[in-house]
């Protein structure tokens, strides 16, 4: 591209800007995406025990039964309701317990006779979540319970071997950490193909494409000038809600550097606004673009591995997801951000980005220079 | 009978800050043919949507057939003797249906029986001339076509009162001649009927009965056509309007002097096309048009919408490229990657292509900047146009704050930033008032007599093309004939141009073969008392005939349709598999300083899991840190120096254990798994020794309904619930802000049709297009997915039924609030996604959820489809024990039904 070829971006892309600021809907929305938006949804997150229904048949209803019993309250549960055996599966059918134990009667005197007393815990796996991380907090519950119980009847017993167990990058395993990142990721994506697209199809709706397209300006110029006010727009989103919100409000540490993320995100941003603009040619309207955005929107965010770890999809997926930018992007992201990673770690990443980015690009403006003839 | 249709007292109407309507009186006398006169945006259709019942009076008093309009009841009444065709071709009409489809929904509506409806269709499209054209869709109609079948629709019920605002503008003048014909045969068939007509046309006006010109919201005079000439003392009515304008808007204002070319010297040429063509499919837009404009003459093209005169220009600026056929631009073949050709040409159109978010000169700044003009002449330019052009007071202001002619003035100094040697003009002037358009004249005319611009203008104004050097005739994408205007009438010998190009048209029409209006004038109705009265109150007819017009509609929108019936189809598949809490195959390492068999065995024990995946050992502390930060692992363990032999000794000894948090859900999980391991290990290791210890208890956990604990049996019950909500939802708030914005909306207003019938009509077509996905989505769960259904299908299938009614009737609720699509989209997204996946029990239990939560959580119907869905699925029941969960659902339908027709408004405000 020769110097008028810049400067004619150059001028187009302060004309994007210029638009978007007289825009408040965008402006809004851009604002609500990266402040109120991250902050609800990191903070929202629920612990993943919380406040989760049990009820209690007792049936040995001994000090050690009633202890297990009161060590049972919220907010990890909610307090436990006696029950019989009898209304065990009803009241699980009907969706009002989560978990249901059975202290069997003579369980106190088995377990101080050394007789190795077996406990049943009934849980609804159609809860997953709750139901299994519940599950493990039972058992710890009651070994705990127990094993104070019967320290008080006998000399200590260690295990010989013990198990220190630490979690790195983020030892709390604080959701607010990953829920703002994970959070402020998805925006990236969604805003690059909202505020791109939406910006192609205004223009197309008020005729103002065709009129450029009188004018000594080309398709490559056009598509530029949008990537590049919109990418821009985005990039300068994520830092200040990444320093301010992040960092700032919800005081989660950031291990790594926040210009080699940044530079990653550009490269994602060049990658999804090219995305924009392909939707964007292929609706007609803003309801086309809107019903559109909702079918590719959803997958990438929710196949890009930032949800659920990738290793647990179907491999037929995670090759698919390869193609897509979200997926290197929460790699990036991740390393970058919470494990401290450098460029060394995560050049795979950004070569991938840079790949997928030039791929999108070229097709996009393929494909817009051949429906500009079906646009004006 | 009253002698007057409407009666008008002190009627004003705002839009906001905007006044449209200002302190109006007028009585509309009855029995005739009255046109109000005035250009576009002076309030005309304001006060005929006021007049027809579709939006609410605000101040003042319309009375309409003898009874109030702001009375509800007389509108219910009377609307059924008013037929209302507003302004935009075809407005009212719905695209996609064919001629036969429309006319046939209007005739349900009005509640007519099946052999009266055809007989009258029948009629009416034999009359207007649209026979041939039943089967085609109302969209592919040519403007001339749309208003007779609206005009069609609007006469399938004998109305006593016709309003008509602006049906001809756009139109060509054959169809606009034969459109006043057949209003005329309509009259002469029922005297009473009174007509009420817009127009922007003042000749089309000289035949009207009675007259009432507007402007700026306001009446200035009334009276017949005769009576209008001799009060101002002018010739033809276009004069008469400007004289009756205030002094102050007539300042400035001279008749435009048409200052002939010189002689016709053989110029340079300044465009030339031959055999230009233009096919969009098997569609020819364009058909071979040839022409020559010389530099420095005003070309213009004449022809209706449609008619190709859009898309030659396009193709002369090489936004089109042409399917055959050559032009020349100053003598070089048109090229459309020469972006030097386009520095000598400017380019205007009708919608006037002006960035509304930037001011004035930061438009005229942009096109400078952008046609390489360099920086130091652009602000003396920028200047040089706001002088010329009249703009210097508003260069700071925003285009769409100005008046329309002071937007078009900008439009065109923004084609003539950069001195082009040629303008293209595409109907730059249509909507702007007369005195505006003759001010563009003036500049017009100066640029080409003094600067020797060449122009090349369409319009569809008669007086417009007279004031051209020459014209071309176009029709159906041919030009029927090139010449100056004085020529071609004279050629013709016609009284004046409309008459010459009619004479052309007639003939070109012929030639096509397209059969002529039948000329029979309409036959009356036999009697009124066959036209069965609209019935008050619920009628299912009208239900049906909403329900059975979405469906047709639905059924022709691929992108909707496929949305409607993949959609959830396709976002289970990425759920199902996205959604998924499964942590397998972990990849972990081991810094084993210890090297024996029981260090050894210790890893082994991990990897022989399901859980974990070994991958080659870390070889230090350094290596450890690197393969953990790329992610690579997100285990990895450290066995200590002489652990067998501490164990053995009884020596207390710690294995170290490095989890990657970075997420945490999976982190947990990690957790979860490593300490049962060691404890499963240590278990193992102290039976291998003999033990028994007092303490020892087992925990038998039973995982109910999943015994696997896998995702796929958990997940899919509770994804069901979550896409049944917001696909329907949001396709049936679409449905209904569609039409608001597309302007169908009217036919809620004005026709007899209840809030209920149109809601409930509307939704019966997306239930059942969620009940096909519904079985889809089962479908899917059971042969894909591999989740057994173990309960009662029925149980299942009743609670869907309810579920989606509920969904859609959501939606319908979402629409009372929702003006645009876009915002009803995403509107709808949001309010039923955040519910339905935080409150609902998908992931924690509604009891679970604190606050706000847990309350929507109770109520939302998602909550009670999920408890049925996973009850059905996953745990084997059936209707006797789900009884509760479908009475919420039972209450739900009929409240949000309700809540949404009580919202919905049966008149615009």
């Amino acid at each position: 591209m020769n110097t008028r070829g810049l400067h004619n971006v150059f001028h187009l892309g302060v004309k994007e800007l210029r638009s978007l600021a007289r825009d408040p809907v965008m402006l809004v929305l851009i604002v609500y995406a990266f402040t109120f938006s991250i902050h609800t949804a990191a903070t929202a997150m629920p612990e993943t025990l919380n406040k989760a229904p049990i009820a209690i048949v007792d049936e040995d209803r001994s000090p050690l039964s009633m202890r297990i019993v009161d060590a049972f309250y919220p907010p990890l549960f909610l307090p436990p309701v006696p029950i019989t055996p009898a209304e065990m599966d009803a009241r699980m059918d009907a969706g009002l317990d989560t978990f249901a134990l059975h202290i069997p009667s003579g369980f106190e005197r088995d377990v101080l006779a050394g007789r190795a007393p077996a406990l049943q815990l009934n849980v609804d796996a159609t809860r997953m979540r709750q139901g299994f991380t519940g599950s493990a907090y039972v058992q710890t519950i009651v070994a705990d319970e127990v094993t104070d119980f019967v320290r008080g009847y006998r000399a200590e017993t260690t295990p010989a071997v013990d198990l220190a167990l630490r979690v790195r990058f983020n030892p709390e395993l604080s959701k607010v950490w990953f829920g703002s990142i994970m959070e402020i990721i998805n925006r990236i994506t969604m805003l690059a193909i909202v505020l791109t697209g939406a910006a192609l199809i205004r223009e197309r709706e008020h005729g103002t494409v065709e009129h450029l397209l009188v004018m000594p300006v080309t398709p490559f110029e056009i598509m530029s000038s949008k990537v590049l006010a919109m990418g821009l727009v985005v990039l300068a989103g994520a830092w200040l809600s990444l320093t301010v919100v992040v960092r700032g409000l919800l005081a989660v540490p950031i291990e790594g550097s926040l210009a080699l993320f940044l530079a990653g995100a550009a490269l994602q941003l060049f990658a999804t606004t090219s995305l924009g603009i392909f939707l964007a040619t292929l609706a007609r309207t803003m309801p086309q673009f809107g019903l559109l955005l909702l079918m590719v929107l959803l997958p990438l965010q929710i196949l890009a591995g930032g949800m659920t770890p990738r290793e647990s999809m179907p491999e037929a997926v995670q090759f698919i997801m390869l193609a897509a930018p979200d997926t290197h992007f929460v790699m990036l992201a991740q390393g970058i951000l919470f494990r401290g990673a450098g460029l060394d770690v995560v050049w795979p990443q950004f070569v991938a980005l840079a790949v997928i980015g030039v791929t999108l690009f070229s097709l996009s403006l393929a494909r817009f220079r051949k429906t500009l003839a079906s646009m004006a | 009978m009253t002698a007057f249709a409407a009666r008008i007292r002190d009627l004003g109407l705002a839009y906001g800050k905007t006044r449209a309507l200002d302190g109006i009186t007028l009585d509309v006398p009855a029995g005739c043919t009255v046109g109000v006169i005035g250009p576009d945006g002076v309030g005309k259709s304001s006060l005929f949507s006021l007049i027809a019942g579709a939006r609410a009076v605000q101040t003042g008093h319309v009375e309409v057939l003898g009874g109030d309009m702001a009375d509800a009841r007389h509108r219910r009444a009377v609307c059924p003797r008013i037929a209302y065709m507003p302004q935009g071709l075809g407005r009212n009409l719905y695209p996609t249906l064919s001629v036969f489809e429309n006319v046939d929904f209007f005739g349900r509506l009005f509640g007519h029986g099946r052999d009266e409806r055809m007989r009258r269709i029948g009629e009416l499209l034999a009359a207007t001339g649209l026979s041939p054209f039943a089967d085609r869709p109302a969209g592919k109609l040519s403007g001339g076509m749309k208003q007779k079948l609206g005009l069609c629709c609007a006469l399938i019920h004998d109305p006593d009162l016709l309003i008509l605002d602006e049906p001809t503008t756009g139109v060509d003048p054959l169809s606009r001649r034969q459109f006043w014909e057949l209003i005329e045969r309509i009259r002469s068939g029922r005297p009473g009927m009174s007509v009420l007509v817009a127009t922007a046309y003042m000749e089309e006006a000289a035949r009207f009965d009675w007259l009432v010109a507007m402007n700026d919201g306001q009446v200035l005079a009334t009276g017949t056509p005769a009576e209008l000439l001799t009060r101002t003392g002018t010739r033809t009515l276009e004069e008469a309007f400007i004289a009756l304008l205030p002094a102050a808007r007539r300042a400035g204002h001279r008749p435009v002097e048409i200052r002939p070319r010189g002689a016709e010297e053989d110029g340079e040429t300044a465009i030339e096309a031959r055999d230009l063509t233009m096919r969009f499919g098997d569609f020819t837009a364009v058909d071979r048009v040839s022409f020559r404009i010389r530099k420095g003459e005003i070309f213009g093209f004449l022809g209706s919408n449609g008619c190709g005169k859009t898309t030659t220009m396009k193709m002369l600026t090489g936004l089109l490229p042409a399917s055959a056929g050559q032009a020349w631009l100053f003598g070089h073949a048109l090229d459309p990657h020469d972006l030097d050709t386009r520095r000598r040409v400017g380019y205007m159109t009708q919608s006037f292509s002006l960035y509304g978010e930037l001011t004035v000169r930061q438009n005229l700044v942009l096109h400078a900047r952008l046609f390489g003009m360099p920086a130091e002449r652009i602000a003396p330019r920028v200047a040089e146009m706001a002088e010329r052009f009249d703009l210097a007071g508003v260069m700071d202001a925003l285009p769409d704050a100005l008046p329309l002619g002071e937007r078009q003035r900008l439009s065109l100094a923004v084609a003539m930033i950069h001195g082009p040697e040629m303008l293209i003009l595409d109907e730059p002037t249509s909507g702007v008032d007369p005195v505006a358009r003759d001010g563009f004249w003036r500049i017009l005319l100066d640029l080409a007599r003094q600067d020797d611009v060449t122009i090349f203008i369409s319009t569809h104004f008669m007086n417009e093309a007279e004031r051209c050097d020459r014209i071309s005739l176009m029709h159906a994408g041919r030009v029927l004939v090139s010449d100056t205007p004085a020529a071609i009438v004279a050629r013709r010998g016609a009284k004046n141009l409309e008459e010459a190009f009619i004479g052309h048209l007639e003939e070109a029409v012929a030639e096509a073969r397209t059969p002529a209006a039948d000329a029979a004038p309409l036959q009356a109705p036999p009697a009124a008392a066959d036209s069965a009265p609209a019935q008050p109150g619920f009628s299912l007819r009208r239900l049906l005939s909403y329900a059975r017009r979405e469906s047709l509609e639905l059924s022709r929108d691929r992108i909707r349709l496929t949305l409607a019936a993949f959609g959830s189809v396709l976002l289970m598949l990425v759920l199902g598999y996205g959604i998924s809490m499964d942590v397998e195959d972990l990849s972990f390492a081991v810094l084993d300083r210890d090297q024996t068999g029981l260090s050894r065995d210790y890893a082994l024990n991990l990897a022989g899991s399901r859980y974990f995946v070994e991958r080659p050992p870390l070889a230090s502390q350094a290596d450890m840190d690197r393969r953990m930060r790329s992610g690579e692992i997100s285990l990895a363990l450290e066995i200590p120096p002489g652990f067998a032999r501490d164990v053995a000794r009884g020596t207390p000894v710690a294995i170290g254990a490095w989890i990657d948090g970075a997420m945490p859900e999976r982190a947990e999980t990690v957790r979860g798994y490593v300490l049962g391991m060691h404890q499963h290990w240590l278990a193992a290791q102290a039976r291998a020794a003999g033990g028994g210890a007092a303490g020892a208890f087992a925990v038998e956990t039973r995982f109910r309904y999943n015994p696997e604990v896998t995702s796929l049996p958990a997940m899919v019950p509770a994804v069901i619930p979550l896409l049944l909500m917001l696909i329907p939802a949001i396709l049936s708030a679409l449905s209904v802000v569609r039409e608001k914005e597309l302007g169908s909306i009217v036919n809620l207003y004005v026709t007899p049709v209840t809030r209920l019938e149109f809601l409930v009509g509307k939704q019966l077509p997306y239930i059942a297009l969620a009940m096909l996905s519904f079985l889809l989505l089962v479908a899917l769960a059971i042969f894909v997915f591999g989740v057994p259904l173990k309960g009662s299908f029925v149980a299942l299938s009743a609670g869907a039924l309810l579920y989606v009614a509920a969904a859609t009737a959501l939606g319908l609720f979402i629409s009372a609030f929702m003006k645009s699509q876009i915002a009803a989209l995403f509107g709808t997204a949001l309010l039923t996604l955040l519910p339905a996946v935080q409150f609902s029990g998908l992931i924690d239990p509604v009891s679970s959820l604190e606050g706000g939560g847990a309350l929507i959580g109770q109520a939302y119907p998602t909550t009670h489809f999920i408890t049925i869905a996973r009850g059905t699925f996953s745990k084997g029941l059936g209707f006797a024990d789900l009884g509760d969960a479908f009475v919420p659902l039972l209450i739900a339908v009929p409240v949000l039904v309700g809540l949404g027709a009580a919202l919905l408004r049966k008149q615009e405000r």
